[in-house]
């Protein structure tokens, strides 16, 4: 029977087993993947979590700022109604928003991956593009899901990125108010959000990834010692060092699907806003146009940007360096002149670099996300200059995370790193 | 077909006239879109002036109105804070305290303390740096973000600080003075918001 379905689909669609095959039975991964492989698949399985939850998170929710009693929108009372009164909403709920926030967690430590292992270097350049294109598409996604809830954060937040535009010279203001479709964020902003956020972004979103994968199984994936394993083949021209990923790494990858979905139901069930990271307590205050909450931070995953932003004294600069510190990821394959993929074999400038890199990056973090700001008054006392100590902390990283490009371009460029010989074949072959 | 010579030429115009023709019908395709996302005329409508009733703001008090939902913040100053707005201290401390950037105020509001009658501030409560609104702290004194504070406006997103006439000082991150609408005085008591005085533009 099951012999015949396929015969019945080979017939009218010869194309499909074979491409099957190719990217599943047939296509050869390196079998020296380690744990810091997991988050691509990972950010698979988030991904199709936000699109299920957010099916029926659309079939509840209301995108309308109109007030249906005073001082509380009906966008916020649907997400209450969502969280009180639809059967098993708060769970439906609790799984997109804290889906958003694992989903910058894996996305952050599978370009940390690329940055240890060298997956961004030739030929490998334009999977990593496509990669910091679905960054990109998700930091807008997620932005624009947070102002759904219209929540006073929700609105605060959306009114400070999209006055990060207005700081284009001349046409700054009217972008502004195009983006917003009203003179401050209002009803209009939130429809086209809505449909930005449920429509048009995920189609995007989606293409990229499949491009992502596309790119990805022409090239072949990379490995923890950064050699290619398409240069030692057998007689049947399979990699020696490569096992199909179907079913090796599909059972692989359902392993880390355990220990991970381990987490994400801790969070739901016992931390659902993570004391604030996840969900922020001032997006449980309706939106007010009038009082600006205390303190003004987007959730933790925009936290290093954002203190770029506000490290910087003036506005157009600020704007152009927290953007600029994007687009120096996406050079990164041309910035690196390095021969060696992967941090095993490479100079040890190089292993010292990345580490302070991810420190600036949490540094800058922790100052974005006002961390610091409290911290200091515990650790200089009460009369602490706050804002001095703050600006010395903060552009001391973001020194450091723009040094980590020029560094590394010095670095590699006038060939100052003494590499370690890399391997023939991967270090645990047979 | 099998005489036939291939005219590249005309095969080229073909192709470019078509794509041209194609791209400007693309282009005029887009602008219905494009313009669906400007201020509708719900919202421009929304834009019209506010009346407030200051007979009620004492002396040092702030009062916010919504005008095309944005806060106006009306500030009844004291003589003390008005007082402060000439002295050397402060001006030495602004970006710009002659009120040189024109879009920021209106003509009628260019004075060092930058309204019609000096007491009364009429100014949009927006920080100049990412549109977010500064708390009103009146205190002459010291405040924990400034030891030597000489009154005025303090936003708590990014430590902007501003003088009780809503100019910025120098070496925040906010670039320029806080905006002064258009406003008048309809009586002693009435300010309207959104409406110049008559005669002045």
């Amino acid at each position: 029977m099951a012999g015949a379905i396929a015969r019945w689909f080979n017939e009218r669609a010869p194309g499909l087993a074979p491409m099957y095959r190719k990217h599943m039975t047939e296509y050869y991964a390196p079998k020296n993947f380690n744990v810091m492989y997991y988050f691509g698949s990972l950010a698979m399985l988030v991904l199709v979590n936000q699109i299920l939850t957010g099916i029926f998170l659309a079939m509840f929710y209301k995108p309308s700022a109109l007030e249906v009693f005073p001082g509380t929108s009906e966008a916020f009372a649907s997400v209450y109604y969502i969280m009180r009164d639809v059967d098993w909403g708060w769970l439906i709920r609790y799984m997109h928003t804290t889906g958003a926030s694992m989903f910058f967690v894996v996305v952050y430590l599978h370009m940390f991956r690329g940055l240890m292992y060298g997956s961004y270097k030739k030929p490998r350049e334009l999977v990593w593009i496509l990669g910091m294109l679905i960054f990109l598409v998700l930091m807008a996604e997620a932005f624009m899901g947070y102002v759904l809830p219209w929540g006073n954060m929700s609105f605060w937040g959306a009114k400070v990125i999209i006055s990060l535009f207005g700081a284009i010279p001349v046409v700054g203001e009217t972008l502004v108010h195009w983006i917003m479709g009203d003179f401050s964020p209002a009803d209009a902003t939130l429809n086209r959000f809505f449909s930005l956020h449920v429509v048009a972004l995920p189609i995007v979103l989606l293409l990229l990834v499949v491009l992502h994968l596309a790119a990805l199984h022409e090239v072949g994936s990379n490995n923890p010692d950064g050699v290619e394993i398409k240069k030692k083949k057998n007689e049947k021209g399979i990699p020696l060092d490569g096992i199909p990923f179907h079913p090796y790494y599909t059972v692989k990858d359902l392993f880390g699907v355990g220990m991970f979905l381990l987490i994400c139901a801790f969070i739901i069930f016992f931390a659902p806003s993570m004391g604030g990271w996840f969900l922020e307590h001032d997006n449980y205050i309706p939106a007010n146009h009038l009082v600006t909450p205390a303190a003004i931070k987007p959730v933790w995953y925009f936290t290093p940007f954002y203190a770029i932003l506000r490290m910087i004294p003036f506005k157009l600069p600020g704007v152009l360096t927290m953007f600029g510190a994007i687009v120096l990821l996406f050079l990164t394959p041309w910035i690196d002149r390095g021969q060696v993929k992967s941090i095993r074999y490479r100079g040890t400038g190089y292993k010292v670099a990345l580490t302070l890199f991810a420190l600036s990056f949490i540094s800058l973090g922790l100052v974005g996300a006002e961390v610091t700001a409290e911290a200091i008054p515990m650790i200089f006392g009460a009369n602490a200059d706050i804002t001095s100590i703050e600006n010395l902390f903060g552009r001391f990283w973001v020194l450091v995370y723009f040094g980590f490009f020029v560094f590394l371009w010095v670095y590699t460029y006038f060939g100052l790193e003494k590499t370690k010989p890399v391997p023939e074949r991967v270090t645990t072959h047979d | 077909m099998a005489n036939e010579v291939v005219d590249h030429g005309r095969r080229r115009f073909l192709t470019a006239t078509t794509a041209v023709v194609g791209g400007a019908g693309v282009v005029a395709a887009a602008v219905p879109f494009i313009k669906s996302w400007e201020p509708s005329a719900r919202a421009k409508a929304a834009g019209a002036p506010v009346v407030a009733d200051i007979s009620k703001v004492e002396s040092g008090q702030m009062v916010r109105y919504g005008w095309r939902s944005v806060p106006v913040f009306v500030v009844n100053r004291t003589k003390e804070q008005v007082a402060t707005l000439t002295t050397k201290d402060v001006e030495s401390r602004l970006k710009d305290p002659n009120c040189d950037v024109t879009s920021q105020q209106p003509a009628y509001a260019k004075n060092p303390h930058r309204s019609i009658k000096p007491e009364w501030l009429v100014m949009i409560g927006i920080c100049t740096h990412l549109g977010c609104v500064p708390d009103y702290k009146p205190k002459v004194g010291p405040e924990p973000f400034d030891p030597d504070w000489k009154s005025g406006f303090y936003c708590p997103c990014h430590k902007s600080r501003y003088d009780i006439a809503g100019r910025v000082y120098d070496g925040v991150p906010a670039p320029l003075n806080m905006v002064i609408p258009p406003y008048h005085f309809m009586d002693d008591t009435h300010i309207q918001i959104g409406v110049n005085p008559k005669g002045a533009s």
